[in-house]
């Protein structure tokens, strides 16, 4: 069990920063993730706390304890590849047992922690096999077993199962999950994928060229992304993003996206609230996630019309692209709901879903109504 | 007409048969998606009709002539692989001429421009031509291959896992662009996928691929609701479909597993077409909801936060199942929770051949 404490790290490959100014404290027990696109510095942000990596300054404190002069093999510190990295002439047993035997564990006791390991991970049908004879997702099941059975103080993961096929995937993280509800060891998970940290993590560490860009809840980042980074990075589909004009006539508020025909209504309290948050002289954009623009086959009060023009049927829903102007808004429904690319359909973006950026810096304007 | 039909593939590798007995048919223009797992045979197909594998067994006929005798060039296919393998030390524009460049083809310089344009266009990578390939990102690259593939104007596109090392935020982008692109060349696609959300968003037909053997063909809509067998059922929707083994017993349905017993619906009778035994059935996870009235007490045993939904782990019994809720339902781990399906969601499936009960089921199954 371990607090991971990182305090202003910097890493400089040569003249490129890959990491910039990190701070963070990950909790005992935590489950943190980070996450980002290739190049974002979250891998060598986990080899600089496994100790595969050196800092350019800064300090990284496991429980409180300096780490940066202490070799890999003393922070007590479990890696998980993507790659397996497992021993291909050894059985599955010997695998997991390895790091048991090079530490002198004694023969009985090396057994029974294997076997804990084992049933824990579902894998004790297959501890007399070789690697080769095993699945991906069964090799990464081995690996991670190798990886508890020494209880080290955290577990660190480099897109474990990135390899694997989709619908591995999807078990492979509910298995994730439960074993660290069962076993709680402090885990650092990295990945690009949002769903995977979604699904795993108690936060999500947001990066972005080497900068931490939002830490927070998956319900946080989710449902008040930091900036438009954070925002087009999380979720499935995309949040739609748009320049907004903003539009006031009489008592109605309006916006306007893009080059569209016709504007939404908004509340008449935004454009005021807009301009209170003191932000927003970047340009104005506006974003919403495909579940909270609301569609209905026929017109009404603050609907507007627009063309459908493509629809992704995703089995529980779809996914429908609305022509606005030469943009477009992608809207979820229920499945079947839209007809055929070229229907006309009637929306209006949920108020309390809608979100405000400065187009230049990319920073929300933290302006929510209704919500 | 760029009509693909394979009768009777079988593939063998040694002693490993990679394709059984396959019957597939592409029609002329229809986005295809053949959908599978690592190791079903996707790959092997494409490479059959791209003529750089030879079937052990069967015909494969292109626009109605049999091209079994016919070399990867003579077919006229372009293939668009997970990896880019483009020219590094060219531009985007040297990429794409060089397939129009071959001795074989001996195209004039202005219809080699003009194509070149016309593709870039299309793919929106103009600013890019004159830039050089590993200046590119990962998603400029596969416009690149895909460009490439389209200035020939082949008769079919073959499409490995074209997308499999995008991020996600690009994947999503690209579907939606290959869509709008197929659409627009009213072209011939055969895309293979492991990605069932990559087959549901882009395919006009998805055909199931099981080891070897096709599961089902079907349009998105069809496979999703209506599966072949378990197989279908489990590999395409996510989260996968709750499967359960059950006894029917007259008029009452009970799993086992999770002592869940009900009386069972004069329609779902019908439509189980037996009276007792075993059977498999299948619920998917947005079919079960929160009822404090309902037949299903059990705990929660792992949660996924979605953003828009929650999937919800439920465990009752020895009996695992997932239900999808609003994100703002709280759970916590161990809670205890009241469910409910309905019974007209419910799919019922052999439970020795995996096949569905439904009336089409049961036609299909007699037939063969």
């Amino acid at each position: 069990m371990a607090e991971i404490v990182l305090s202003n790290v910097q890493k400089f490959f040569g003249a490129v920063q890959v990491i910039r100014d990190m701070n963070l404290t990950i909790a005992d027990r935590e489950f943190v993730v980070l996450l980002g696109p290739s190049g974002c510095g979250k891998t060598t942000t986990l080899r600089a706390i496994a100790g595969l990596e050196d800092i350019t300054s800064g300090e990284i404190r496991i429980d409180g304890k300096p780490v940066q002069d202490l070799e890999a093999s003393q922070r007590d510190i479990a890696f998980v590849f993507q790659l397996y990295a497992l021993y291909p002439h050894l059985t599955v047993f010997e695998n997991i047992a390895f790091p048991l035997r090079a530490a002198g564990g004694a023969r009985a006791d090396v057994e029974r922690e294997v076997n804990a390991v084992a049933r824990a991970l579902d894998i004790g049908h297959f501890l007399g096999k070789r690697p080769s004879a095993l699945s991906g997702g069964d090799m990464q099941r081995v690996a991670i077993g190798r990886a508890l059975v020494r209880r080290p103080k955290a577990i660190l993961m480099d897109e474990p199962i990135g390899a694997l096929d989709a619908k591995l995937r999807e078990d492979m993280r509910a298995e994730l999950k439960r074993l660290h509800i069962e076993n709680k060891a402090t885990s650092v998970y990295v990945t690009h994928d949002q769903v995977e940290a979604m699904s795993l993590a108690d936060r999500i560490v947001v990066m972005s060229e080497g900068v931490l860009q939002q830490v927070g809840t998956p319900i946080e980042v989710y449902q008040n992304p930091a900036n438009l980074f954070v925002a087009q990075f999380i979720g499935s589909p995309v949040m739609n993003i748009a320049d907004a004009t903003l539009e006031t006539e009489g008592d109605e508020a309006k916006v306007r996206l893009g080059d569209a025909g016709e504007a939404f209504r908004v509340p008449l309290a935004l454009p005021g609230a807009i301009e209170a948050s003191g932000r927003g002289a970047g340009g104005l954009s506006l974003g919403i996630r495909p579940e909270g623009v609301i569609v209905a086959h026929g017109p009404g009060k603050g609907l507007v019309p627009l063309e459908a023009h493509g629809i992704e049927p995703l089995g529980a829903y779809d996914i429908v692209d609305l022509k606005v102007g030469s943009g477009v808004l992608r809207a979820r429904t229920a499945s079947g709901f839209v007809g055929k690319p070229g229907d006309t359909v009637f929306a209006r973006l949920d108020e309390t879903q809608t979100h405000f950026f400065d187009t230049r810096s990319g920073q929300s304007l933290g302006v929510r109504l209704g919500a | 007409m760029a009509h693909v039909r394979l009768n009777g593939i079988t593939k063998r590798f040694g002693a490993h048969t990679a394709l059984e007995n396959l019957d597939l048919e592409i029609e002329d223009g229809q986005f295809f998606v053949l959908l599978g797992p690592t190791g079903a045979g996707k790959t092997t197909t494409l490479r059959l009709i791209a003529g750089l594998e030879k079937p052990t067994a069967g015909t494969i006929e292109i626009g109605g002539v049999d091209v079994g005798d016919w070399g990867a060039a003579e077919r006229d296919v372009a293939l668009v692989l997970q990896q880019y393998s483009l020219y590094p030390r060219y531009t985007v524009r040297q990429n794409l001429e060089f397939p129009l460049k071959s001795n074989i083809r001996r195209m004039a310089q202005p219809d080699i421009d003009q194509r070149v344009a016309r593709a870039a266009k299309t793919l929106r990578i103009e600013h890019l031509l004159e830039r050089k390939v590993d200046r590119l990102s990962g998603g400029e690259m596969q416009r690149v291959s895909i460009g490439r593939a389209i200035v020939r104007s082949p008769r079919i596109f073959l499409m490995d896992e074209p997308l499999s090392n995008l991020d996600a935020k690009l994947r999503e982008t690209l579907r939606s662009e290959l869509k709008d692109l197929q659409v627009k060349l009213g072209a011939t696609f055969l895309f293979v996928t492991h990605d069932q959300i990559e087959a549901m968003s882009m395919g006009d037909k998805v055909g199931v691929l099981n080891n070897g053997r096709l599961a089902q063909v079907g349009t998105p809509y069809e496979i999703y609701h209506h599966p072949r067998d378990t197989y279908v059922a489990g590999f395409v929707g996510s989260p996968a479909m709750n499967l359960l083994a059950a006894d029917l017993l007259g008029d009452r349905m009970r799993i086992p597993s999770g002592a869940i017993e009900f009386a069972v619906s004069p329609a779902l009778r019908a439509r189980l077409g037996r009276s007792s035994g075993p059977v498999t059935l299948g619920i998917r996870a947005e079919n079960v909801h929160l009822d404090p009235a309902g037949l299903i007490e059990a705990r929660v045993w792992g949660f996924e936060n979605h953003g828009v939904e929650k999937i919800v782990t439920l465990k009752t019994g020895d009996c695992l199942f997932k239900a999808t809720m609003p994100a703002s339902i709280p759970t916590a781990i161990d809670e205890p929770m009241r469910l409910t399906f309905d019974q007209s969601r419910l799919h019922a499936f052999d439970a020795a051949t995996g096949r569905n009960l439904s009336q089409e089921g049961r036609e299909l199954a007699a037939a063969e």
